[in-house]
């Protein structure tokens, strides 16, 4: 696979490491009520959608920087690439 | 029909005319006791010791392709009991108990074959954690031996102990480890589960559950409605996608794994040898081709399909520890899907809705676990209780933090 990095360019996705679900930038509020609950199912409990996927890649062997890369888990197709740090921004948060 | 050596010989002098299918194909019925979703090894294996072990009468498999379709027709046959903690040491030496007497249970040859597994240990640590998984094995009933780098080299002249990188300083043997013929487990559970009444349904696929106040009532499927008293989900790579069906959020991603297999080669290598430090593990089929793996690809996936880097990564891990197995061709390659608990232990449990059960999580390593994972699966649904050596299979042992973390990687399920 070839993910679009913004920054970067074409780069071969052996240099990332594979983080997870994107919904994982969405961290609970820990002083909430249902703060247990909220991270017991933020830590453990996942969609796994067959289909289009927001998901976490890491440039690891890179620019160390975090990428949402919007892909189909049923053919590995790549529709979209973001830097994390932007999407986390757009969601409201200060980093 | 029973099969049998005398059966063999009467029909090769008889033309061979009086074989009949293993199974039938059985329309629905509308209302079944016991409904199990996923014709592969875990699910026929389920309605098989329900029939037998527990009775159970009116049964029916759902599987949306053919039987044996999925992961117990793309593993690399293994089966072991090396495993550490206490929830699972217990219940993988039921499976390779059950292993051993399997062929003589189900009335059919699946090739069990106890050639032995090796993991090789190249430092001190590798020893150390090696000889605590060895004892706790032991502990548990279970075979283990560590062997010297001496008694590694008269059994496997062709390795080289004295790598500058990985020198190899021993390793944890079990010698009733060993491989099995993969395909034929699911046949031999399906025609043993036929014949005790089980109706198997190939070519229908289960579109959703119908559930009513808290109860599951039966599946919707391509076949029509079919009810159930239960519902056992069997499905593995699919678990999140069939349990998000009944709204249902499970500990875990669907990865791909990778598998290979060579050409078929002259007996080179007797028994499993796993080079955990190269993440790499291979064997030989009775046909000869050399069957070998490595990591999974490390994103989530449903595409029965991987990618060249991890093929890369096998290979390099294969040709540091078998130089000469560069020399053989690759014959096939072949992708599977994962199903990858956040601890990478498997799920064998009620969930919160009536009459609906689940089994999965089975990562990696669901394979040599088929025998107990169907046994264990079968008393939960005929008793509605755990069976003594799954006990520690729940759901809810995550929100508890009952994890049974073999590697101790935590919540990130392409590390387990």
């Amino acid at each position: 696979m070839i993910i679009d990095h913004p920054l970067l360019g074409p780069r071969d996705s052996a240099e990332f490491t594979y983080m997870g679900d994107a919904r994982l930038i969405d961290r609970p509020d820990p002083d909430a009520e249902t703060a247990a609950q909220d991270f017991y199912e933020y830590g453990y409990l996942r969609d796994n959608p067959a289909g289009w996927h927001d998901e976490l890649w890491f440039h690891e062997a890179g620019d160390r920087s975090w990428l949402v890369v919007t892909r189909n888990t049923l053919t590995h197709e790549i529709s979209k690439v973001q830097l994390a740090r932007d999407v986390a921004r757009s969601r409201g948060r200060s980093k | 029909m029973r099969y049998s050596g005398f059966k063999v010989i009467k029909e090769a002098l008889t033309g061979h005319k009086g074989w009949t299918p293993a199974w039938r194909a059985p329309d629905p019925q509308p209302q079944y006791d016991i409904v199990i979703i996923g014709g592969g090894g875990h699910g026929l294996a389920t309605a098989y010791y329900l029939a037998k072990q527990y009775q159970q009468k009116r049964i029916a498999v759902l599987e949306k392709g053919w039987i044996g379709g999925g992961n117990v027709g793309r593993n690399t046959t293994i089966i072991r009991s090396n495993y550490l903690l206490d929830g699972n040491e217990p219940f993988y030496e039921f499976s390779l108990k059950l292993w051993e007497g399997l062929e003589q249970d189900f009335n059919y040859n699946a090739m069990i074959s106890q050639r032995g597994i090796l993991n090789l240990i190249h430092s001190d640590a590798q020893r150390d954690a090696f000889i605590r998984r060895g004892n706790a094995m032991i502990l548990n009933g279970a075979d283990a031996e560590m062997l010297t780098t001496e008694q590694i080299k008269a059994r496997y002249p062709f390795l080289n102990t004295d790598d500058a990188r990985f020198p190899i300083k021993g390793g944890l043997a079990q010698h009733r480890g060993g491989t099995v013929r993969h395909d034929a487990v699911a046949w031999g559970y399906a025609r043993g589960a036929d014949g005790l009444g089980v109706d198997i349904i190939q070519n229908c696929e289960v579109t959703g559950f119908r559930i009513e106040n808290g109860k599951c009532l039966g599946v919707e499927t391509t076949k029509g409605f079919i009810g159930a008293g239960k519902v056992g989900c069997a499905v593995a790579g699919s678990s999140s996608r069939l349990m998000s069906k009944a709204d249902m959020r499970l500990p875990m991603e669907s990865h791909v794994l990778q598998a290979f297999v060579s050409e078929g080669l002259k007996p080179v290598l007797p028994g499993v040898i796993t080079f955990g430090a190269g993440h790499f593990y291979c064997s030989q089929s009775d046909k000869g081709g050399l069957v070998f793996g490595g990591d999974i690809d490390g994103y989530n996936s449903y595409a029965q399909r991987g990618n060249l880097p991890v093929v890369e990564d096998v290979c390099e891990g294969g040709m540091a520890i078998f130089p000469a197995f560069g020399r053989a061709r690759l014959l096939r390659m072949w992708g599977g899907i994962m199903d990858m608990s956040m601890d990478g232990s498997p799920i064998i449990d009620r969930t919160h809705i009536d009459g609906l059960y689940f089994n999965g999580g089975w990562c990696y390593g669901g394979f040599k676990a088929t025998p107990a994972s169907g046994f264990c699966f079968a008393h939960l649904l005929a008793t509605d209780a755990a069976h003594p050596t799954a006990t520690a299979y729940r759901f809810d042992r995550f929100e508890k933090g009952l994890m049974i973390d073999e590697k101790g990687m935590g919540n990130q399920p392409n590390l387990h």
